[in-house]
């Protein structure tokens, strides 16, 4: 096995470390880093709880090696809330209701962003699309959709540019 | 879960891949999107000695159209087809393709020449390459080859003609003509699943409205993706009418092999890719027709 020394960037701040070439970014970010916002669900590629951006990607974190994100700008739930406020899809996940056990909601609210990022004002066909490799157990998916939509709103209103994972994306 | 222990290296060029996986043969696997290879390290269904990483290569994530072909780069990301003007516009069947490829999250990783190399028969792309009549190039030490799309997969399924020293960096796959048209249907229980079944219908028609080419593929209904020749064959030199697309779909239901699963009985999803090829030829004729 060999190990690694990667240099990564998240939520702005420069991290790095040695890795197995064997370890999960998901397992890096958590165990290692701590930065727990991130959830495992389901190990599968199926549920999205993972999801993080990779260059602005939204991507399933465990299902990439730790050290294939070495160079690259990564973002993770704990990104989204600048100097104490809450980024409007943390608002509107707050104001719609769009969680119960919270335990998807990392993970919905990334792709909820890389969504948003790409199409600001995205219909609610276009959300639930965009949202259809995010499974939810509790809500029914009703209230997420609003709750993106309600951040769409804000965001165009305030014309706020959202917290950006640096350069790259689509 | 985590994966069994491996060396990992990263290859910044075709030849750099291509050298790795001369040296390390059969104990290698080319690591591209990684959204299948990556669940399979950790379910331990597959345990490689060596990972040889080609997301670092430049210049394999293209869709060009030029002289009557479109050259898809081996590490184009789904995403990329579901985003591009070209593909939606020019090339239908592609895009329904793309578009049922798991999950929008994981298309932003997942690529076109994984789909393919992976040769799974639950894989979408293999049908439509298949119906398509496209080509792959592989790339190994002496050079490069271009292969049929047939000849490309075996009857073995995650297996392909691929030599363990050679890369797959591109598929080719003829642009439109005139009466030509295309359709990709997939019947799947949940969005990102694997198809119960899928079916990949091309056509062409000559000026007559005569079928001059037909391209049948099916997904999930076999050891390997499956051309159903016989079916295409019976289209040849006719109009495409009820009479003639039945009698191709009672054809392509014939040549599977479905096996009883969670995702239904063998006879109902043999009869489901007699229903399937109906609606994609219908599509496909609709399409070569000028209509959308």
């Amino acid at each position: 096995m060999s190990t690694h020394h990667i240099s990564v960037t998240i939520n702005g701040a420069s991290y790095e470390g040695d890795v197995d070439s064997r370890t999960l970014l998901v397992h890096w970010i958590r165990d290692t880093l701590r930065l727990t916002g991130t959830h495992i669900g389901c190990d599968t590629t199926s549920c999205g709880a993972c999801t993080i951006l990779v260059d602005g990607k939204s991507t399933k974190s465990c299902t990439m090696f730790a050290v294939q994100a070495d160079g690259r700008q990564l973002m993770t739930v704990e990104g989204l809330e600048q100097n104490g406020k809450l980024h409007p899809l943390q608002e509107g996940f707050h104001e719609e209701h769009a969680l119960q056990c919270g335990y998807c909601t990392p993970g919905m609210m990334m792709t909820g962003l890389a969504l948003l990022q790409r199409n600001p004002n995205p219909t609610e066909h276009e959300i639930r699309v965009g949202i259809s490799g995010n499974l939810c157990r509790c809500t029914g998916y009703v209230n997420i959709v609003k709750a993106i939509q309600y951040a769409a709103e804000k965001m165009q209103a305030t014309e706020e540019v959202p917290v950006s994972a640096g350069q790259g994306g689509e | 879960m985590i994966p069994g222990s491996f060396d990992y290296l990263a290859a910044h060029s075709i030849n750099e891949a291509v050298a790795l996986l001369d040296q390390h043969g059969e104990d290698a696997k080319v690591l591209a999107g990684g959204q299948s290879l990556i669940p399979l390290l950790r379910f331990r269904l597959a345990s490689p000695a060596i990972l040889i990483d080609i997301n670092r290569i430049d210049g394999l994530e293209y869709l060009r159209e030029m002289n009557g072909t479109l050259h898809i780069g081996a590490l184009t990301r789904e995403s990329e087809l579901d985003n591009s003007s070209l593909i939606r516009e020019r090339y239908p069947i592609l895009f329904e393709t793309s578009a049922v490829v798991a999950d929008p999250v994981v298309r932003n990783w997942a690529t076109v020449g994984g789909n393919i190399a992976h040769a799974d028969p639950a894989n979408d792309h293999p049908a439509t390459m298949l119906a398509m009549g496209a080509r792959v190039v592989a790339v190994g030490p002496t050079g490069e080859r271009v292969l049929p799309i047939e000849e490309f997969f075996t009857d073995i399924p995650f297996e392909t003609a691929l030599h363990p020293n050679e890369l797959l960096t591109e598929i080719r796959v003829p642009a439109p003509v005139q009466g030509s048209g295309g359709a990709y249907v997939k019947l799947e229980r949940k969005v990102g699943d694997y198809a119960i079944a899928g079916v990949a219908a091309y056509i062409t028609l000559d000026t007559n409205g005569n079928v001059s080419y037909a391209g049948i593929g099916l997904t999930h209904v076999g050891q390997a993706p499956i051309k159903a020749r016989d079916a295409e064959q019976s289209l040849l030199g006719k109009p495409l009418n009820d009479t003639s697309i039945h009698q191709a779909a009672d054809l392509a239901a014939a040549a599977t092999q479905p096996i009883s699963d969670t995702r239904g009985p063998a006879e109902y999803k043999r009869d489901m890719v007699r229903t399937l090829t109906v609606r994609a030829l219908r599509k496909a004729l609709v399409r070569a027709t000028g209509g959308e």
